[in-house]
């Protein structure tokens, strides 16, 4: 891999309008992309969730039908797993990757641009389907069928639009594997990569591995919809339940393609900020490779209630608990990394250390929901909707914004508005509290999800959530205008704003040149991470 | 100028955004058959042809620069980690139609026997069209033209690795002999399904056996006849002399993939045919 020089073709030279975009080949370019469509699909399944909460208010039905509120959470969590975060993080995995291992770009820059350019035509089709007759999608975004397979035309584009999905997810993980274990500048050995690499090297092993299987069984539901097939239909020897298995065994390794390159950011802003090498790096890494392959065998403890055999739950529930030790690794090592640190709170620091807090909650509720008695009074409850969204919202949204924070004075060479960052980081966290804490003690109480009505005694409750939800999704526009505050202009960031920063990204200017890394950057004898 | 390890960018390329519109296409015309739309079909043919354009163009490029010695090297091992990755993400879509039928083998059918309350006088086994569909139906023999597929298939790797032999003793005329050998017992194991296919006493809506018969052996098909199509892209450019002795990467991309096929394959005849 010595003298890996950049082929000289037209350097700076490439299209541009509209063409440089659909037709870039150049890595941060496409990151760009993604994190743009990822930012829109942020703030329309963000509006669709202003609506469920509006609806959810007061008791009663206020202002939706039964069915269009259905397709509101169906389609705001189809929306928000398949359009918002996983795109965020594969935008960043584009951005940082070649530049925090020293390549020059993605291993297949062709393919990346096709990655991306599939999911705005997946984007279409979903949205589309909220115009066609009988509405869009409202099975839920787990698609249970018999449900699903009663739908109209919006099931069908559905499932084809997450066909497409499968196929850019998997193709921008291959390019993500290939770039990580062959295009590392010398000396960048795999036990020298930040952590950051490592979790997106794991998480794009999980998505080869499971995105076909969720291709597999939207097929059959095609199939069982229109070609008369009886995967899931017991007057053919079928089973809906069967369903649920294959589709868990996509969507558990699924929940954590969403978490570990959140953990992967925590574990890039905590170091800097507390001015520490992160603690204990051989033991994260093996970490998040134990949680890999964990959640290849915990898919059934969504389906305590389906009535599987006792040694079954059993089984389930001790392997969901054993995912408690490797996580509670991470944490310690995390809390371990700031202790003598020398501590500095700036926007992204904030929002990496409400992850650790807020993520810790929805793991030790997630715990809670792993005990088989617990979970059949819990099941379909919200508690469980809490619990998802302490870990998707506080684990992988908020850490994607300490990322954005974090990275954007290298991106656009401006530093962002610290006191806007910090008021949107304030009134996120609280927002965010005042929204989902309540809802444990709805759950607990036994108010179950997807009902667009409640009965008396959830009203207060409620009533919160939503205001919160409501504070929360405003404090986003704060957001969005901080971030293109900061793209228009700002205080220079210099090369490196973080003094506590070890990456190799902080070694080029900011904003980083458009071919970055032409050779290799040569790295020095000291190794970049504590390792003990 | 071009060193071993030179990283190739490639210049900004239009058909990654073709590719997309296709599939968008592809997708809606879909949609618009199944709601028995009349358009339907046409915007499925104008995005088949779309896709086919598309990877005609992308893979002429990729071969164009291929020639041009820009994918030696560092490249060469990136795209065997593409095809290795690719492959694998193969195998687990079949492992996700394996499951359902081990699933609907070994829970889901003994499970409605035993429900007797709900389906009185269902007795379960395999193969089954399920309680409810009172269908009596001949299953697939495995020892008549599924074992002869299974000695075809497997001779269709044979022949494939002694093509590769061929190219790497440069004994041009193996190579194309060797192709050419393994397209025909592709043909003919494809024409044997097709012929089945046909003669089959049962269909895709004879319950859970027909379902899982027809779309796991359907898969294999279509991957088989994919693969067929790949060869013929490399008995090409075979034919015109693409490939060196030590430099054929599209070559072993194509014999890895027709390999796959064949251990489905394998696995099928084992599990689908046989027990």
């Amino acid at each position: 891999m010595d003298a890996a020089t950049l082929h000289p073709v037209h350097h700076e030279a490439h299209e541009t309008g509209v063409m440089r975009w659909l037709t870039t080949t150049n890595h941060k370019d496409i990151g760009t992309l993604y994190l743009w469509f990822s930012l829109a699909m942020f703030l329309f399944a963000g509006s669709l969730a202003m609506l469920i909460r509006a609806e959810l208010f007061q008791p009663g039905l206020q202002f939706l039908q039964p069915a269009v509120f259905n397709q509101l959470t169906a389609m705001h969590g189809l929306l928000m797993i398949f359009g918002a975060i996983m795109p965020a993080f594969v935008g960043f995995a584009n951005w940082q990757v070649p530049l925090m291992i020293g390549a020059p770009d993605m291993a297949f820059p062709r393919l990346n641009n096709w990655s991306f350019w599939l999911l705005p035509a997946a984007a279409c089709l979903l949205l589309a389907s909220f115009f066609v007759p009988g509405g869009a999608m409202a099975a839920g975004w787990t698609l249970y069928p018999p449900l699903f397979i009663q739908g109209g035309i919006a099931y069908d584009m559905t499932i084809l639009a997450i066909h497409i999905l499968g196929i850019s997810s998997i193709l921008g993980a291959i390019n993500i594997i290939t770039t990580i274990l062959n295009l590392r500048a010398p000396g960048m050995t795999l036990m020298k990569m930040p952590l950051f690499v490592w979790t997106w090297l794991i998480t794009a092993f999980l998505l080869v591995a499971v995105m076909p299987i969720l291709a597999s069984v939207v097929t059959m539901l095609l199939t069982d919809r229109h070609f008369g097939t009886h995967f899931f239909d017991a007057a053919g020897g079928g089973d809906p339940v069967m369903f649920q298995h294959i589709f868990w065994f996509f969507g558990h390794p699924e929940v954590y393609i969403m978490i570990l390159p959140a953990f992967g950011i925590v574990s890039t802003i905590i170091p800097t900020f507390a001015r520490k090498p992160l603690f204990g790096y051989v033991s994260m890494v093996y970490a998040v490779a134990s949680i890999a392959i964990l959640s290849f065998m915990v898919w059934a403890h969504h389906m305590f209630t389906t009535g599987m055999p006792a040694a079954g739950q059993l089984f389930f529930m001790y392997s969901t608990m054993l995912i408690a030790v490797p996580t509670g690794v991470k944490v310690f090592n995390w809390v371990a990394t700031l202790w003598r640190g020398s501590i500095s709170f700036e926007t992204p620091m904030l929002f990496a250390l409400a992850v650790v807090f807020l993520f810790t909650i929805g793991g030790f509720s997630g715990l809670v929901l792993a005990m088989v008695p617990v979970d059949i009074q819990l099941q379909d409850t919200y508690y469980v909707v809490a619990h998802f969204h302490y870990v998707l919202f506080s684990g992988a949204a908020m850490s994607i914004m300490a990322a954005i924070y974090y990275w954007l004075p290298k991106w656009t060479g401006h530093m962002y508005d610290e006191r806007l960052g910090k008021l949107h980081f304030w009134l996120t966290t609280i927002a965010f509290n005042i929204t989902f804490f309540p809802m444990h003690f709805l759950g607990l109480a036994g108010m179950p999800r997807r009902i667009p009505d409640y009965a008396l005694q959830f009203a207060g409750f409620n009533m919160m959530a939503s205001i919160g939800a409501f504070v929360l999704g405003a404090s986003q526009l704060i957001f969005l205008y901080t971030v293109v505050k900061c793209i228009r202009g700002g205080a220079p960031a210099g090369d490196k704003p973080w003094d506590g920063a070890t990456t190799l990204e902080w070694t080029l200017p900011s904003p980083a040149p458009y071919h970055s890394f032409a050779t290799p950057p040569v790295l020095d004898e000291e190794p970049v991470h504590d390792h003990t | 100028m071009t060193t071993p390890d030179a990283y190739y960018l490639p210049p900004p390329s239009r058909w990654p955004l073709v590719g997309s519109l296709a599939l968008l296409l592809l997708a809606a015309g879909f949609v618009m058959m199944l709601a028995k739309l009349n358009a339907g079909p046409y915007v499925m043919a104008a995005g088949g042809a779309m896709l086919i354009a598309m990877i005609a163009g992308w893979f002429g490029t990729v071969i164009r620069e291929n020639q041009a010695g820009k994918l030696a090297g560092q490249m060469d091992v990136s795209f065997r980690w593409g095809m290795i990755w690719f492959i694998f993400s193969e195998v687990m879509f079949f492992a996700g139609f394996f499951g359902a039928l081990f699933y609907a083998r070994n829970l889901a059918v003994p499970g409605l026997a035993e429900a007797q309350l709900i389906w009185p006088g269902y007795a379960g086994g395999w193969p089954t069209a399920g309680p409810g569909l009172k269908e009596n139906f001949t299953p697939m023999a495995a020892w008549g033209i599924p074992a002869v597929n299974t000695l075809i298939l497997l001779s269709s790797g044979a022949t494939v690795t002694w093509a590769h032999w061929g190219l790497k003793k440069n004994r041009r005329w193996q190579t194309v002999f060797g192709l050419v050998l393994t397209l025909a017992l592709g043909a003919i194991f494809l024409a044997l399904q097709a012929h089945e296919y046909l003669e089959a006493a049962f269909s895709i809506r004879t319950g859970i056996y027909g379902a899982t018969f027809f779309m796991l052996t359907g898969f294999h098909g279509l991957h088989v006849t994919l693969g067929a199509i790949i060869l013929t892209v490399i008995l090409g450019r075979v034919l015109a002399g693409h490939f060196r002795t030590d430099d054929h990467f599209g070559f072993e991309a194509a014999s890895w993939y027709w390999h796959f096929v064949d251990v489905v394959w394998l696995l099928l005849f084992v599990f689908v045919y046989w027990l």
